[in-house]
């Protein structure tokens, strides 16, 4: 290992906070995926999965996921919730690995709800 | 980049790796790895949470969920409902003691909540063998600012702004100690961290260099800078396994990346640390006695002056800091001094750790702001007394200190204030006491562990504290004479003015506070020859009160020696003859009617 310069201290700290993000709870974009039975039965952890490929892409620090239990609509299910800090909460049907992924790029990343897929506001 | 999406900060503290963490840590990565979760949620060992009452504990994040007392067991349930279906399980959220309310945030649960972190800022949030986490939290930056942009001048100036003072016992000012000895002359200085921990009921130490050591290895590299040493030692117990194996992973990391040795950070600054494991004899805390230790003679304490920063170890300049003062440095540089300060009161600044043990609920690891009364501590952190019991007294300072009565509770944590009402602020042990303590053989019990270890250098502590300790013997024994209580005030004056060291000088103390507080409990052992806690196996007559006896047979059954006759539905009887007096009989009881 290369001996450090204040420059790769630097580098270092920026590298593992953006691993040790989760550890600080606050975060302004909430992910919940519902995975109650019903929604594992429909294929929850499928999405679960693409979530956390479109997270390991992003260098974003504030977004959490989360996996929460079943919200009592099992006939739309999976069903994923996108909280984002002074918005209205948007529940999303149907997800399957696509429209996760662009419910990601388009809504958590920059803003646009994708009403097609949406369930209601809550 | 890959991301998980939940982290389980699971306890690996010394408490709770004795209450079953690596057990739990195995089910836990087994049933992660068998739900496929692998790549969604990891656990993270860390250092001690504090709340060790309640362990084996773990903090789910980021939803901020507390489980404890976990059970390896139980282990697959929580995997797959909370952190595969999401659904946190109720039955291993805190419960507070009294109204039995579940709690699942920890920041919501009282003992967290009155809490302020510096020193412990990192404790559960990093992985204490993982460098890279500490640097994650600034750790390092303050040992880079010091090197890099201030002068030895600035550093210790930057220390006496915060007014630290050293949170090894005694108190001292740690930035006058720094400036004593960087005005030293001499090339040759060292800079030892003292990681002895001997006073019972004492934990901080250990849980911090658990924790978080690098914050102790980057207060030492800061120290080093201010006075110009360029090697240091650390002298910890070898009763701390843990600690120590965490301390040198510290050490080799920060070796690798060029944080210890030559050239630190490209500076041209060379400093290089080695651990020096000490036997645990309490007197080896001391200074002078912890030098010559390490210096590998036989650990006896020396008159001062000279003092340390002007005849240290091997006779070069030295500074000795407690493990907390080290390893509250670094924060002190970065954020500067005046931030320190800003917490605390007139006398005595910043944070202080405490050991809470006892007779108390939540027993544990906590970190307060200068202060804040003993009274919020016990009750409101520390969930007040256990089984509806009153409070008596708390004990401070462990075998030099002193306990503070129910009349003192509104004291202030505070060097002065402390002080003013017979204890000291000591390193943060911190034992409460419910009403069955007997206060004279609470001060039995800490003179025998000072006489045991006086290092016998000086007569005044050799005979003095063996003295002191036949005399509360005998009154607990019940042969107590009215002379005795002039005696005890007589001989702890003397040692107290003539003993070599702390150790001697400070011995008294158990005995003064409880003669000062406690005194009536002296005359009733003396002159009534009775023991009113109950405590005193000599003074108890074993024999059962029978308005009092529910006829239960608790102490029939529990007997080892078959002394109790007890039939159903009849008062129980003991049978002298046959009687040890062991206590057990009185300790089963519920109803308190054995006397
Ligand atoms: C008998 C005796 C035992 C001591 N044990 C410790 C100890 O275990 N840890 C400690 O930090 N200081 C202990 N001290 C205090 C040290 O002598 C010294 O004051 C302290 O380590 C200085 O560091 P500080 O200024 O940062 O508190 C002890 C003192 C005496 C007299």
């Amino acid at each position: 290992m290369a001996k450090l310069t204040i420059q790769d201290l630097k580098k270092i700290k920026e590298g593992a906070s953006k691993e040790m993000s989760l550890r600080d709870e606050a975060g302004k974009v909430k992910v919940t995926v519902h995975m109650g039975t019903c929604g594992i039965a429909a294929g929850a952890r499928d999405v679960m999965a693409s979530l956390m490929e479109e997270m390991g892409e992003t260098d974003r620090k504030d977004i959490r996921v989360v996996a929460s239990g079943c919200m009592g609509m099992c006939s739309s299910e999976p069903n994923v919730t996108i909280e984002i800090e002074g918005e209205k909460p948007i529940i999303y049907q149907h997800i399957d690995r696509n429209k996760m992924r662009q419910v990601f790029k388009r809504h958590v990343l920059m803003g646009e709800v994708q009403t097609d897929f949406a369930l209601a506001k809550m | 980049m890959k991301k998980v999406r939940t982290q389980l900060m699971l306890c690996g503290g010394t408490g709770c790796h004795s209450t079953g963490t690596p057990a739990v840590r195995e089910a836990l990565e087994k049933e992660i790895e068998q739900q496929g979760l692998s790549e969604e949620v990891q656990v993270v060992e860390t250092g001690c949470n504090g709340f060790c009452a309640v362990g084996p504990v773990m903090l789910v994040q980021p939803d901020g969920i507390f489980y404890q007392k976990l059970d390896p067991k139980d282990i697959p349930y929580l995997v797959e409902e909370h952190f595969l279906k999401g659904r946190p399980v109720k039955k291993f959220f805190y419960k507070e003691p009294d109204s039995k309310e579940t709690i699942p945030g920890m920041n919501d649960i009282p003992f967290f909540a009155h809490q302020q972190l510096r020193v412990m800022r990192n404790k559960g949030l990093i992985d204490p063998e993982v460098i890279d986490d500490y640097i994650a939290r600034d750790g390092y930056f303050g040992a880079a600012k010091a090197l890099q942009e201030m002068t030895p001048e600035q550093i210790v100036e930057e220390v006496k702004t915060s007014q630290i003072r050293g949170r090894g016992g005694a108190g001292f000012p740690t930035g006058i100690k720094w400036e004593f000895a960087s005005k030293s002359p001499g090339d040759v200085k060292y800079v030892l961290c003292n990681a002895d921990e001997g006073d019972p009921g004492a934990f901080m130490d250990r849980s911090i260099l658990e924790a978080d050591p690098h914050a102790v290895v980057e207060g030492m590299i800061i120290a080093a800078r201010a006075i110009n040493a360029h090697k240091g030692y650390i002298y910890a117990r070898t009763e701390y396994p843990l600690a120590i194996r965490r301390l040198n992973i510290a050490i080799t990391q920060a070796k690798e990346y060029g944080l210890l040795g030559k050239d630190i950070l490209g500076t041209g600054f060379d400093f290089e640390i080695e651990i020096y494991e000490g036997a645990g004899a309490f007197v080896c805390g001391e200074e002078t006695a912890l030098m010559r230790s390490i210096e590998g003679k036989r650990g006896m304490p020396r008159p001062r002056p000279p003092f340390p920063a002007h005849k240290g170890l091997w006779e070069k300049p030295t500074i000795l800091n407690n493990v907390e003062t080290l390893a509250n440095i670094p924060q002190i540089i970065l954020n500067g001094g005046s931030w320190y300060a800003s917490v605390g009161t007139e006398t005595s600044k910043g944070t202080k750790v405490f050991a809470l043990s006892g007779d108390i609920y939540n027993i544990g690891l906590l970190e307060v702001p200068m202060g804040i009364s003993l009274r919020t501590v016990i009750y409101d952190i520390g969930g007040g007394i256990p089984k509806k019991k009153k409070f008596k007294a708390v004990q401070l300072g462990g075998p030099s200190g002193g306990c503070i009565p129910e009349q003192h509770l509104d004291t202030p944590v505070d060097y002065e204030e402390i002080t003013k009402v017979g204890a000291i602020m000591g390193s943060g042990g911190m034992i409460v006491m419910d009403e069955n303590t007997c206060m004279v053989d609470m001060a039995r019990f800490f003179m025998d562990f000072i006489q045991d270890e006086s290092c016998g250098k000086c007569t005044p502590c050799r005979e003095g504290t063996r003295r002191l300790l036949q005399i509360l013997e005998k009154i607990c024994d019940g042969k107590g004479e009215p002379s005795d209580l002039e005696s005890l005030d007589k001989l702890s004056a003397i040692i107290k003015d003539s003993a070599l060291c702390g150790l001697g000088l400070t011995a008294p103390n158990p005995v003064l506070s409880t003669l000062r507080y406690f005194r009536d409990e002296y005359e009733a052992h003396i002159y009534e020859k009775r023991c009113p806690a109950k405590r005193c196996a000599a003074l108890l007559k074993f024999e059962v009160d029978p308005e009092l006896c529910t006829k239960c047979g608790a102490c029939f059954r529990h007997c080892p020696t078959e002394a109790v006759i007890w039939k159903k539905k009849e008062i129980a009887v003991i049978d002298k003859e046959k009687c040890i007096k062991c206590m057990t009989c009185f300790e089963k009881c519920k109803f308190g009617s054995i006397f």
